[in-house]
């Protein structure tokens, strides 16, 4: 799937000014994940800087039919984020917001639709940027244990991210990745859907959580937060054992803080 | 049929606790899916054909009028007649008037969604002429007085003991006092029972999958030939199809043909693809004497130019649903009308009022599965999105929801107040949620906590707050 594998020219063109897009989820309950995902960046020769104004990228109104709402936070981003060569989130719902929805939502201002369409065109999902932009092919890290990787919804599908975080994962020592049967189904979060029909987010996570224990996996990865956080309290309300990280934790060698869910030791 | 969406909450309610319907589900949400991959994987040129499928359905929503007309000019050429019906009044009446005409006591129906939006199964009957369904699911679910659960399965929420059970209820009276156990008996069955209907009946009522405009066909696929059997024995036939069926061209039909069932079943074709071109001539066998289309409209030209426009495009394939997580948890009657899934959450707002239909369009992940697999590329989530907006902009959104959003809104458009707010929240949750690592119940978080445990955040601070410290430091 991932096809750019370090090409020559990459050095000259690579963005050295990283913009981190933290998620309002990873500033709010798992900061080690931003933490990961500038580590992992850092690693790969960017130079990683927080804007201070971002917040959130504004899809809770998006979905919700808010449209001015929508825009008005859409224009703080765009703000916030100008002038980077690259703004890079740990979430494929959140880089698809950027890269994929922003544009529209000027149709009716060319201005700020190019501002848009700029920052759509410089921003990434943190796996695929490391592996399709930067060529990243190794990452050097240990995590004993086997895991299933979930296919989030919109990192999959709008974004194509599938291969690059597997990529990265075989290169880490001591780690197993078991499929689920249908990785690729949605585990039933979507945002404030997951609130809004609790019912029938319940029984697409019990099917998620069912396709994970059949793996025998010890973790659970993805590479969004808000599916993470679902599956965990599914998996603990269940008294499951397997534990729930973001794969960019595993990969900087952060997989032995307490998993998401689990108390602090000692 | 009468619609149940403005209920779609205690519908899904139901639709969770019946064994029998989540028994189905399992098996559909894994045969339907795995087929259309397996097809899909087997024709190398599929995506382009997804690619001329949604051209030709564009270009013919762009000149709707012209092929429309340029059929009707076809079809009274042949000896054949036109009825435009601008709602499902005028298509009931229509239809109604034209079985009297002939003195129909029964007419022989293939499956047709369209018969369903209008219902007139009901309007029939009402009239006393009966209405004899010959699709074997559609069958099925009228001798239970159910309305059908899928566009292309229509009794695919039932399970082969439930079949059973109908069949021996009904077809008792006719000599059959054995209950079936074996699939291919409960079909032999029927195939039997429904044979003497189709030779009895005075009209045959069918649905139309394309409306050719070059040659004024209608083309209809089954897999199961019952539609052949409805339109060649009776002596009038009935097509009644939408106005977006129509194409411009048999060659465009081969396209559409070759996306249509591999979506649907993940069949290279299906077992019968018929083309009715007019009444019988001078000399032919068989066919009927008489040949009438009814064109419905019923609020679809004011979709046209607008931007849900792109739900005209579809061809009633079933995929979408086939392929979402959340029929595949709740099953086509818990949408509460004639078209569940994804494009019925699009649809039903349009045909029934977004008002009764509010829910529908709320219900999704927006995981994006149906429109990767949507063989005219509808960009269905975003169609859902719209419908969003439109109930936000008429104030149908829940009052909490849109008070909580506007809190929200608020919050994070002055991120100096949000990051203080957040601090204190992300400081509360982890102090509390410390021993755990997790909540089990949290106030205003029910939805969440009824069903899973609520994380904690990672002790510590916000991330914000904590790079701010590392950087200073």
């Amino acid at each position: 799937m991932a096809f750019v594998s370090n090409p020559p020219s990459a050095s000259a063109t690579r963005p050295r000014r990283v913009a981190l897009f933290v998620t309002c989820l990873v500033d709010l309950f798992r900061p080690s994940v931003g933490f990961a995902a500038a580590k992992l960046l850092e690693e790969a020769g960017c130079a990683v800087e927080v804007p201070p104004l971002q917040v959130c990228c504004g899809q809770p109104a998006y979905n919700t039919g808010d449209r001015a709402t929508t825009r008005a936070i859409a224009a703080q981003v765009i703000d916030a984020f100008e002038g980077y060569d690259a703004v890079v989130a740990p979430s494929g719902s959140c880089g698809g917001m950027l890269s994929h929805h922003y544009p529209s939502l000027f149709d009716d201002d060319p201005a700020m639709k190019a501002r848009a369409e700029s920052l759509a065109g410089r921003s990434h999902e943190l796996m695929s940027f490391l592996v399709d932009v930067l060529g990243v092919e190794k990452v050097a890290a240990r995590y004993d244990g086997a895991v299933t990787y979930h296919d989030s919804c919109s990192g999959l599908r709008e974004l194509g991210v599938k291969g690059q975080p597997r990529e990265l994962l075989a290169a880490v020592q001591g780690l197993t990745l078991r499929e689920m049967k249908s990785p690729e189904v949605c585990c039933g979060f979507g945002g404030t859907f997951c609130v809004k029909y609790p019912e029938i987010s319940n029984a697409m996570v019990a099917e998620k959580t069912a396709d994970i224990a059949a793996t025998g996996a010890d973790t659970l990865l993805a590479g969004d937060l808000g599916c993470l956080m679902n599956m965990a309290g599914k998996l603990q309300r269940d008294g499951s054992a397997v534990r729930v990280r973001h794969v960019a934790e595993v990969l900087a060698g952060m997989g032995d803080l307490p998993a998401i869910g689990e108390p602090e030791r000692g | 049929m009468e619609s149940t969406a403005h209920a779609f909450k205690e519908n899904v309610g139901h639709a969770l606790a019946d064994p029998n319907l989540q028994d189905s589900l399992a098996k559909l949400k894994v045969g339907f899916s795995e087929r259309r991959r397996q097809a899909a994987e087997r024709l190398p040129e599929f995506e382009a054909l997804r690619d001329r499928a949604r051209d030709i359905k564009n270009h013919t929503l762009a000149h709707l009028d012209f092929y429309l007309e340029e059929f009707e000019r076809k079809v009274i050429a042949l000896g054949g007649h036109v009825h435009w019906a601008p709602t499902a009044a005028d298509a009931r009446h229509i239809i109604a008037e034209l079985c009297r005409s002939v003195g129909a006591r029964t007419v022989a129906k293939s499956k047709s969604m369209v018969a369903e939006e209008i219902a007139l199964n009901d309007y029939l009957e009402a009239m006393g002429i009966a209405p004899i369904e010959t699709d074997l699911g559609e069958y099925i679910i009228q001798l239970r007085h159910e309305p059908p659960s899928h566009i292309i399965a229509p009794a695919v929420h039932l399970t082969k003991d439930q079949v059973a059970d109908t069949f021996l209820e009904h077809h008792g009276k006719l000599g059959f006092s054995k209950r079936l156990t074996e699939r291919n008996d409960l079909v032999a069955e029927a195939r039997y029972v429904l044979r003497q209907k189709f030779l009895d009946a005075d009209v045959g009522l069918t649905g139309a999958n394309f409306l050719v405009a070059e040659t004024g066909s209608s083309m209809l696929v089954t897999n199961e030939g019952n539609a052949d059997l409805s339109n060649t024995l009776p002596r009038m036939h009935i097509v009644l199809a939408s106005i977006e069926k129509v194409i411009p061209t048999l060659e465009d039909a081969a396209v559409l043909l070759r996306v249509l069932a591999r979506s649907a079943t993940g069949q290279e074709s299906s077992a019968y693809t018929t083309l009715n071109t007019g009444p019988k001539r001078p000399g032919d066998l068989d066919g009927p004497e008489q040949y009438h289309v009814v064109l419905l409209d019923n609020g679809r030209s004011s979709v046209l130019g607008t931007e849900m426009q792109d739900i005209l495009r579809c061809i009633r394939c079933g995929a979408c649903m086939n392929h979402c997580p959340v029929y595949g948890a709740v099953g086509g009657h818990a949408y509460g009308w004639v078209y569940p899934g994804p494009m019925g959450a699009v649809l039903t707002p349009q045909l029934v009022g977004v008002e009764e239909a509010s829910n529908l369009p709320n219900a999704s992940t927006f995981c994006g599965r149906c429109e990767s697999v949507c063989p005219v590329r509808i960009p269905l989530p975003k169609l859902m999105r719209h419908w969003r907006e439109r109930e936000f902009e008429k104030h149908l959104t829940p009052r909490a929801w849109r008070q909580g959003m506007a809190l929200w809104g608020f919050l994070a458009r002055r991120p100096a107040l949000y990051r203080g707010l957040t601090a204190v929240a992300n400081r509360m949750l982890a102090l509390f949620g410390r021993a755990e690592g997790r909540y089990r119940a949290l106030p205003l978080a029910g939805g969440w906590t009824r069903f899973r445990d609520f994380p904690a955040p990672q002790p510590g601070g916000t991330f914000h707050a904590q790079w701010a410290k590392k950087r200073r430091a």
